[in-house]
């Protein structure tokens, strides 16, 4: 197993995409494939030694079922010892401040925190003046970028397959993203790396649900889905949460199924190579169809997989950069 | 026992005065403004401007209720280290300042600890809850400067409408926080570019303006004295404009934060810099800097609000609103406002001294013979750092803390006597 080269990654803490510049982005990337290699491992031996003796704590404050688990089973494929602490978003009503708590947990000698929070720059505030390596496990509608680190792999692996060339990039890569786009760390995460990366990106949703000024990110943005998907190589769909139907941002599920998911019919507007890929956990048939979420166009469970290798090749790397100087 | 100000530059808008002289202080008062005064002591202002103790008529003491945020007699000494010398106090402390007896409360813990002249503002509605007007005439009575239910607007029209319709005519100002609050909800930060950047829930400037309007145009029909406050959006400042050119009574104030930052001073989710309204855009900070020119607005006030590190030190969407910032105030009009040549060093003075004095029709923010010799004695040369340990409040909550300002208070006096001096 290759050490990472500390010229390529100096940082303690994994807060957001919008930090990382292009070669730190693509840093991961590229030590991803090895720890993809070690899942698949013939042998069924799945795990390497990197992060034997450390002690990776995963602190969800918010519920997740997938990210939690990813994270949990990449740092156990690294070797590490592995703590799992939930906690209502709302501790700081009963008195315990998230300094507090996580300067109790480092008194335990942690070394990695992979942090979920409901408030955006949670994380950011916490690494700034604890020792820890954070990763950002998703704060509020901020950023989550091991989600995007891992979409941004998984349409570079595609591009990768289809085109026969094995150094292929994302540069001029199309990507629409559709949805809720101003309540989506997803998105906000996505739009920062795939920019970076070269790839154009398209954002298309209710216009209640576009942030404000979102074109300065560098993206398009339109309510037309069939403009949104056009050109498209790849469309990503972004979770519609239930609730907020009935929030006044947009009438109802019913009309925004008909304007925005993505489904057979829609993706007639797409050219015919586009791919599909979704965060989780899917709506069916709310925001993605069925047909197409377990079509042969999905990159869905691939995305999965493709998770756990750029967690444990963020882990490595925060972990063991700094110390091997 | 006299006291002589000697050789300073002296700046009294209010008297149209700015020249090198003396000014005589007798018994606690001015006595006389001339060159080549004799005293029992003389005060070498030499290099220095001496002005009327600077007034801030938006303040929150927090005394009663949040006492460890901030007292009548820490205020009050944050305000003397700023060059302040009168301010009006926020009534939204705990009980908030609703009756007459309330009001006596301030007025007596003030009188016992504050080294500066402290009056009260009152509710105008009862508990702030924006639903039955407070009995105005007996808050009047009582000392009371203004009503204002500051820290949220009054929803109903129609109760803003009669609040106003009692104001008017009990003859107090109205000082208003015109937001809506459904447009406002559950925002953090200026709605706009850096808020989608960090992700945070935005408040939109149009929840501002909206009730801007609406309350002026209230006031007009009401015929009553309404005074807007803590004024952070062009459109905000084009609407007072237009209600001025149009005779309504409506005067209006911004805070220094709101001419000297814009929204990225958050972009590192930095609690110290959110506030409500929260700081917006350069456009914005531009209109404003040209209301003050145009005379639309009429004054600086802080809004100063305390919070202590514990509360700030959290997520950025749980921590409150509110920085501090009498003791920053004059050295960010003078690097902010007089430094970029906006306005003049008299000008300055003017905002920040009998500009909020008129508003809130207070007996200071000038030096005429016979008045309370209230004084400010700042060098405006002098540069300097804003350094948290150094603050007279109780709390730091302040974005400008590490940067370095021009404008240094030397001396603060009230009624004759040094509240404050710079060692």
């Amino acid at each position: 197993m290759e050490q990472p080269s500390p010229t390529l990654w100096t940082k303690k803490d994994l807060i957001g995409i919008r930090e990382l510049n292009r070669s730190e982005i693509e840093c991961i990337l590229d030590t991803a494939p090895q720890f993809l290699a070690v899942s698949q491992r013939a042998s069924g031996i799945k795990k390497v030694p990197l992060l034997q003796g450390r002690l990776v704590v995963n602190w969800f404050h918010e519920p997740s079922t997938r990210t939690r688990t990813s994270f949990e089973l990449a740092a156990k494929r690294l070797s590490a010892d592995t703590l799992s602490m939930t906690a209502s978003s709302s501790s700081h009503v009963k008195g315990e401040t998230l300094h507090d708590t996580l300067a109790n947990i480092e008194a335990m000698r942690s070394d990695i925190i992979v942090l979920r929070h409901s408030c955006a720059g949670a994380p950011h505030m916490l690494a700034a003046d604890h020792s820890s390596h954070i990763i950002n496990a998703g704060d509020g509608r901020h950023e989550h970028p091991t989600q995007a680190l891992l979409d941004a792999f998984t349409m570079r692996e595609a591009r990768r397959k289809i085109s026969g060339n094995p150094v292929a990039t994302l540069d001029g890569a199309k990507v629409a993203l559709i949805g809720d786009v101003e309540h989506s760390r997803v998105a906000r995460s996505n739009i920062f790396a795939l920019t970076r990366l070269g790839a154009h990106v398209t954002v298309c949703g209710p216009v209640a649900l576009l942030p404000s000024q979102v074109e300065k990110l560098g993206v398009h943005s339109t309510t037309r889905l069939e403009e949104a998907l056009s050109d498209a190589d790849f469309i990503y769909a972004l979770r519609i949460q239930k609730e907020r139907q009935g929030s006044g941002l947009f009438p109802s599920i019913r009309e925004y199924v008909k304007l925005f998911r993505i489904d057979r019919d829609s993706l007639r507007f797409a050219p015919d190579h586009a791919l599909v890929l979704h965060p989780g956990p899917i709506n069916r048939d709310l925001e993605l169809s069925t047909e197409v979420a377990d079509g042969s166009r999905s990159l869905v469970l691939r995305q999965v997989t493709n998770g756990v290798a750029i967690r444990m090749a963020v882990m490595h790397l925060l972990a063991n950069s700094r110390t091997r100087q | 026992m006299s006291l002589v100000i000697s050789n300073g530059l002296v700046i009294d808008p209010a008297n149209n005065l700015s020249g090198i002289c003396d000014v005589l202080i007798e018994d606690g008062k001015i006595k006389e403004i001339s060159t080549a005064l004799q005293g029992d002591k003389v005060l070498d202002a030499t290099g220095l401007v001496v002005c009327p103790g600077l007034v801030d008529i938006h303040c929150h003491f927090r005394e009663p209720g949040f006492e460890s945020k901030e007292t009548i007699a820490s205020g009050s000494r944050s305000a003397a280290r700023g060059g302040f010398t009168t301010v009006v106090t926020m009534a939204n402390t705990n009980p908030p300042i609703d009756n007459a007896g309330l009001v006596e409360l301030v007025i007596r813990r003030a009188r016992e600890e504050a080294c500066i002249h402290v009056c009260p503002a009152a509710c105008a509605t009862k508990d702030l809850k924006g639903s039955e007007i407070t009995e105005m005439a007996d808050l009047k009575a009582a000392g009371a400067v203004a009503v204002t239910d500051d820290g949220r607007d009054i929803s109903s029209s129609s109760v803003m409408r009669h609040a106003l319709d009692y104001a008017g005519m009990v003859g107090l100002p109205f000082l208003s926080h015109s937001e809506d609050e459904a447009l406002a909800a559950g925002g953090a930060m200026n709605e706009g570019y850096c808020a989608t950047l960090m992700g945070l829930p935005g408040i939109p400037k149009v929840a501002e303006d909206i009730r801007t309007d609406r309350n002026i145009r209230l006031a007009e029909i009401a015929n009553a004295h309404i005074h807007i406050q803590h004024v952070s959006t062009a459109a905000s400042v084009e609407i007072i404009r237009q209600a001025k050119k149009r005779g309504a009574k409506v005067t209006a104030e911004s805070a220094p934060h709101y001419f000297s930052l814009t929204d990225e001073a958050t972009l590192n989710f930095n609690t110290n810099a959110k506030m409500n309204p929260p700081l917006r855009e350069k456009e914005d900070v531009e209109a404003i800097i040209e209301g003050f020119k145009d005379g639309t607005l009429d004054c600086i006030a802080t809004d100063h609000a305390p919070h202590t590190q514990t509360e700030k030190r959290v997520e950025f969407e749980v921590a409150p609103f509110g920085i501090i910032g009498l003791e920053t105030s004059l050295a960010l009009t003078i690097t902010h406002l007089v430094n970029p040549g906006h306005v003049s060093l008299e000008k300055a003075v003017a905002l920040l001294s009998p500009g909020g004095a008129r508003v809130c029709n207070l007996n200071a923010g000038t030096l005429t013979p016979g008045v309370s010799a209230d004084i400010a004695i700042f060098d405006p040369q002098e540069k300097w750092t804003v350094l948290s340990e150094e603050f007279a409040s109780k709390s730091c909550n302040s974005p400008f803390v590490g940067a370095t300002l021009q404008g240094r208070v030397r001396y603060t006096l009230c009624k004759g006597t040094v509240v404050y001096s710079a060692s």
